[in-house]
């Protein structure tokens, strides 16, 4: 492998979180960006043809070294490491909310699932998926949630554009532009309500 | 309440049902299950289905669900109002909760995304991985008596001979300790363990006597001390309450 390569696979190792690629570029002045790419190409090949058991995947706003899924039952039955738990379904649905009307306050995620999510806010905000972006014009000022780079990291997702766009979901709304959830990450106008 | 779960997060409860996240959820499982179509609802029906599952799942308190109700119900009412011939400026009532279900609907779909697209992640281990999602209270154990019957017979296999033993028990003279101690006390008025204990007690001895003396420390017959970790513990002669 190229030393620039060796690099980012000791800095890749080191981080626990996933590293985007302009940190990476900073690891070494000299490197272009051309040339960071190509040691990530070549790291990534190195994983992928010499068969490892971890691979580096390009998620969560970075990049990652990531165990492969065939030894995630061995690893956590040993107890070397816990899987997280899996989100409730309220939490999934709080969570899918705040990541297409971001910013949105509490009184607005609570209408669309017709439940009061102030609890479950609370505990996305703790887990850390989720976060205050804003104050609203409204009564009272409310607090507007946006979400996190560890939501990006715990979905999977490199950025929010990679959730699916509201006209490729089954059910389009007859007005979208009355009703709909908006596109994600970019706020909609409140229609109404 | 089958099916019901609180967890107290402090400022509030949260009730999260074993099948539905919501009145609206429960809605919409009612209009698939009947295939209904969700531009033309039966409100009459659809009423009577949703308060038959709300008494089934006993979600007569849950204020959301009531309020649900109550608005399905307004809904029907209106729909049995007279319309005039021709009258444009009439507006199906039900506009705004289909408007709602079809929402709700979506994020169902985002939810199914994010769900396939976290168990994706959930099986996959960063190197530092720490668990950022703050653990739920564990769920109360359940167990049938065939399930215990089953994990005692594990457990007994394992073992081939399992080593039992006779307890025989072995009553603890602690009132018998007392008078020693007292004794040892009315001579001097500090003492050391070995003072009310003999060098070859036997085990219902020294459990006997050290029960007497936190005894008798209750009842403020005498004061324990050690002056430093480790050293021997002092026995002292409590005069006040020596009458007692």
């Amino acid at each position: 492998m190229n030393p620039l390569a060796k690099l980012l696979e000791a800095a890749l190792f080191a981080s626990p979180r996933p590293i985007p690629t302009s940190e990476l570029a900073a690891l070494d002045a000299e490197a272009s960006p051309a040339a960071v790419a190509a040691a990530l190409d070549e790291l990534r090949e190195h994983y992928d043809v010499d068969g490892h058991g971890v691979e580096l995947v390009d998620q969560g706003g970075g990049w990652q070294i990531l165990t492969r899924p065939e030894y995630t039952e061995a690893i956590e039955r040993a107890q070397v490491a816990m899987r997280p738990h899996r989100p409730s379904g309220a939490a999934l649905e709080t969570l899918a909310i705040v990541a297409y009307r971001q910013p949105i306050g509490r009184a607005e995620v609570s209408e669309i699932r017709g439940v009061d999510v102030g609890a479950i806010l609370k505990s996305l905000l703790e887990r850390g998926l989720i976060e205050v972006v804003a104050r609203g014009e409204g009564l009272g000022r409310p607090l507007l949630y946006g979400t996190t780079p560890l939501f990006l990291e715990q979905f999977a997702l490199r950025h929010l554009d990679e959730l699916p766009r509201v006209d490729e979901l089954a059910v389009a709304l007859s007005q979208p532009e009355e009703g709909s959830l908006g596109e994600p990450g970019h706020p909609v106008a409140s229609g109404g309500a | 309440m089958t099916g019901l779960r609180v967890a107290d997060t402090g400022d509030a409860f949260v009730v999260e049902l074993g099948a539905f996240n919501g009145p609206l959820d429960l809605l919409l499982s009612l209009i698939r299950d009947e295939k209904i179509d969700v531009y033309d609802i039966p409100m009459a029906r659809i009423c009577e289905q949703f308060l038959a599952r709300m008494h089934e799942l006993a979600l007569n308190a849950a204020a959301e669900y009531l309020e649900m109700a109550a608005r399905l119900l307004r809904i029907k009412t209106l729909m049995l109002l007279p319309r005039h011939e021709g009258d444009d400026g009439w507006e199906d009532p039900r506009a705004e909760l289909v408007r709602r279900l079809l929402e709700y609907q979506q994020v169902r779909e985002i939810v199914d995304v994010l769900e396939r697209m976290g168990e994706d992640r959930r099986n996959r281990f960063a190197r530092a991985w720490f668990p950022a999602l703050v653990a739920p209270p564990q769920a109360p154990l359940a167990l049938s008596l065939v399930e215990l019957l089953a994990a005692v017979d594990r457990v007994l296999r394992v073992s081939r001979e399992p080593g039992l033993h006779d307890v025989v028990p072995r009553p603890l003279d602690v009132d018998g300790a007392i008078a020693i101690v007292r004794a040892v006390l009315a001579l001097r008025a500090s003492a050391r363990w070995r003072d009310v204990v003999r060098e070859d007690a036997e085990p219902w001895e020294v459990l006997s006597a050290l029960l007497a003396l936190l005894e008798m420390a209750r009842r403020s017959e005498l004061k324990l001390a050690q002056p430093r970790p480790f050293a021997d513990v002092e026995i002292l002669r409590e005069s006040a309450g020596q009458a007692a």
